[in-house]
């Protein structure tokens, strides 16, 4: 496009920009942002209404968001027919001990990174920026190795104690100790509270949005963990969410592709997540926007 | 505990110096001694298995597991062997793979960002938040999902079809694009490829197979991956257009830019630090492609979906020949590592001016 006779005279421009395209610009910019919503939702919608639907309805007409008929039997028989209950529970646990574990680790080494001076500090904090860059597909086998070593192969320990701190969090919370003001911790340390009666007392309290975003980072992140699973157990009782619905799909359910079985086990894999990104989105945003600042 | 200090007015400024030390170690120490018993403690595990033909038999530290020394590495690029075709053939997948990734996944997401920033539409958080949502689920879920859609007489076949086009079978598709591509052209013939490209070409692929593009089957894969991680980036891009002061936008307006000179002229330049990031992130990320190739293909079919970081657990874990498998790994590690500094150093002084700037210094960029 090239710059139109009247926005070459200074007095002729517009006020606001664009509103001589106003119109066309309007409708061109909504159909744009419509087609992407479309593409980027609507495999969700086929992905719900096929668990809906009975096989054959599945296979031949997989694109209708209506099932025909609607039917619960692939969620029945992923919850009587499979371990998935099991692969559900397991997913619980590890996901809640992992986060809980990760928001109060993480913001303790974040804090001693930013406000404690100690011996070592800098080198730590390099150790740690370090870690970050440690691209996480050259540890499966490590992790195998060390697990089998140490004789935890095959148990929760295995799934758990690995990933229970993550140097990205620790690295986020430093940042975000860095940006509060230094006055309301010195206030306590003069009125003779320690370092651990502060941090708990004055320094948790006010990290509410970090430690926020912090939680569901690592809920979704430990929720969403495929991999690791793969390399710390292999008895089907261990298995996660995502390790079970991958064994599905691999062939480990017999006859057929049984796709609205399949699809369903992935709705509820799904469905966690789903809740807390629409409940907690600008904490997702924000997650997001996080990981750029450590990049 | 020592650190629940009471009183601390009469204590001198030595103590609690050493105080604030020891503080500071017993804050950290959970996290070092995880990422140190878990993280380090296991890459150095992992180079002395690599320098063995460890077989998952027993514990790979005792003087009963062979050592090879380099054997491991160098095995990948001078034996003739299925080895060495598995592993090159891995490379050549995964560099189409990131060759079309990663600018798809940079252009879609700007270009989101760009329709997603214009103030007069209503509705955007709706639409940032659709676009947004497929990069937070669940890889192996989502994976799951497509292999659905690209079934035989799946959803695209089906949609396709309303087109009038015959889609192909994706998953067991093994021709590469641009071998379809020249043959569509008549420049080259699938079942008898030129002579002149049948020879030997390096590392044991012949030219006709370095030049086969992805196949039909990793362009599902291709699909998936940009579906899901544009979202993200878009996210960053934003970010950065709002930082862009409106004061330069209604500057250039009235130096009589066009649409189009605005973006390349002020828009564009603005973002570099961004675009920077994302294609360095892009980078990093398309060379660790792993669940999605476990769930939807497994490598196959004929190998062309096989990645190194899918070639490395299938080495150790399926093979259980863990040297070889950890060998490949680490020849990733360097991989990565070496585009992440080629790219800091092709970006180097364009990177700068901008960033400093608008936001100041930020840690862990330059």
């Amino acid at each position: 496009m090239s710059a139109r006779d009247d926005r070459m005279a200074p007095r002729a421009v517009p006020r606001r920009p664009g509103e001589r395209r106003g119109l066309a610009g309007t409708f061109l910019g909504y159909a744009t942002l419509i087609f992407f919503a479309l593409v980027f939702l609507y495999p969700f919608v086929i992905q719900i209404a096929n668990s809906l639907k009975t096989e054959p309805d599945a296979a031949a007409d997989p694109l209708s968001p209506v099932p025909h008929p609607l039917t619960l039997d692939a969620y029945e028989r992923v919850f009587l027919g499979t371990d998935l209950p099991l692969w559900l529970g397991n997913s619980l646990l590890v996901t809640v001990a992992v986060t809980v574990a990760r928001v109060l680790l993480d913001s303790m080494a974040g804090y001693a990174l930013a406000r404690l001076r100690f011996r070592g500090r800098r080198a730590m904090f390099g150790a740690i920026v370090a870690v970050i860059a440690v691209p996480g597909v050259v540890l499966f086998i490590p992790k195998f190795l060390v697990l089998n070593q140490l004789g935890m192969y095959d148990s929760y320990a295995a799934l758990i104690l690995p990933v229970l701190a993550d140097a990205a969090g620790v690295f986020i919370m430093k940042q975000f100790f860095e940006s509060i003001p230094v006055s309301v911790e010195e206030a306590a340390r003069i009125d003779g509270a320690g370092v651990l009666r502060t941090f708990w007392s004055v320094v948790l309290p006010m990290g509410r949005p970090a430690l926020i975003t912090l939680t569901i980072i690592s809920f979704q992140g430990t929720w969403n963990e495929f991999p690791h699973s793969l390399v710390a157990v292999q008895s089907p009782g261990l298995f996660t969410l995502p390790r079970g619905l991958a064994d599905l799909v691999s062939g480990s359910l017999g006859t057929g592709t049984q796709y609205p079985l399949k699809l369903g086990a992935a709705v509820l894999a799904t469905i966690p997540v789903a809740v807390i990104f629409v409940v907690f989105q600008r904490y997702f945003v924000r997650g997001a926007n996080e990981g750029s600042e450590k990049g | 505990m020592d650190i629940t200090v009471g009183r601390g007015r009469r204590l001198g400024r030595r103590t609690s110096a050493t105080r604030e030390n020891l503080a500071g170690w017993l804050f950290l120490a959970p996290v070092v001694a995880i990422l140190g018993l878990f993280m380090l403690l296991p890459i150095l595990m992992a180079l002395w298995v690599s320098l063995t033909a460890w077989n998952g038999q027993g514990s790979p530290f005792t003087g009963r597991v062979p050592f090879v020394g380099l054997d491991n590495y160098t095995r990948l690029f001078t034996e003739d062997d299925l080895g060495r075709l598995n592993f090159v053939t891995s490379i050549r997948n995964n560099v189409y793979y990131v060759a079309i990734v990663v600018p798809a996944q940079t252009v879609l997401a700007l270009g989101l960002a760009l329709v997603v920033n214009r103030r007069m539409l209503k509705g955007r958080a709706f639409f940032r938040s659709a676009f947004f949502f497929p990069s937070v689920t669940s890889s192996v879920a989502i994976s799951v999902v497509f292999l659905f859609m690209f079934a035989n007489s799946g959803a695209v076949s089906g949609l396709l079809g309303v087109f009038g086009i015959r889609g192909p079978q994706w998953f067991s598709d093994a021709r590469g694009v641009l071998h379809l591509l020249l043959s569509g052209l008549g420049l080259a013939d699938l079942d008898a490829p030129p002579a002149a490209l049948t020879g030997g070409g390096p590392l044991g692929l012949s030219w006709w197979e370095w030049l086969s593009g992805p196949s039909v089957a990793m362009c599902t894969i291709i699909t998936l991956v940009v579906w899901t991680t544009s979202g993200t980036f878009m996210l960053m891009f934003l970010a950065a257009l709002q930082d862009i002061p409106v004061t330069l936008e209604e500057a250039s307006l009235i130096d009589g830019a066009g649409r189009w000179q605005r973006f390349r002229y002020v828009t564009l330049p603005m973002l570099k630090p961004t675009v920077f990031l994302v294609l360095t992130l892009g980078l990093i990320s398309t060379w660790q492609v792993f669940d999605q190739v476990y769930v939807m293909s497994q490598g196959g079919p004929a190998k062309s979906t096989l990645t190194p970081a899918f070639l490395s657990y299938q080495t150790a874990f399926r093979d259980f020949d863990y040297g070889s498998g950890t060998a490949i790994s680490f020849i990733l590690f360097v991989i990565i590592v070496l585009l992440a500094l080629l790219q800091r150093w092709v970006m180097r002084d364009r990177a700068a001016a901008p960033a400093s700037s608008r936001r100041g210094a930020r840690p862990g960029r330059s």
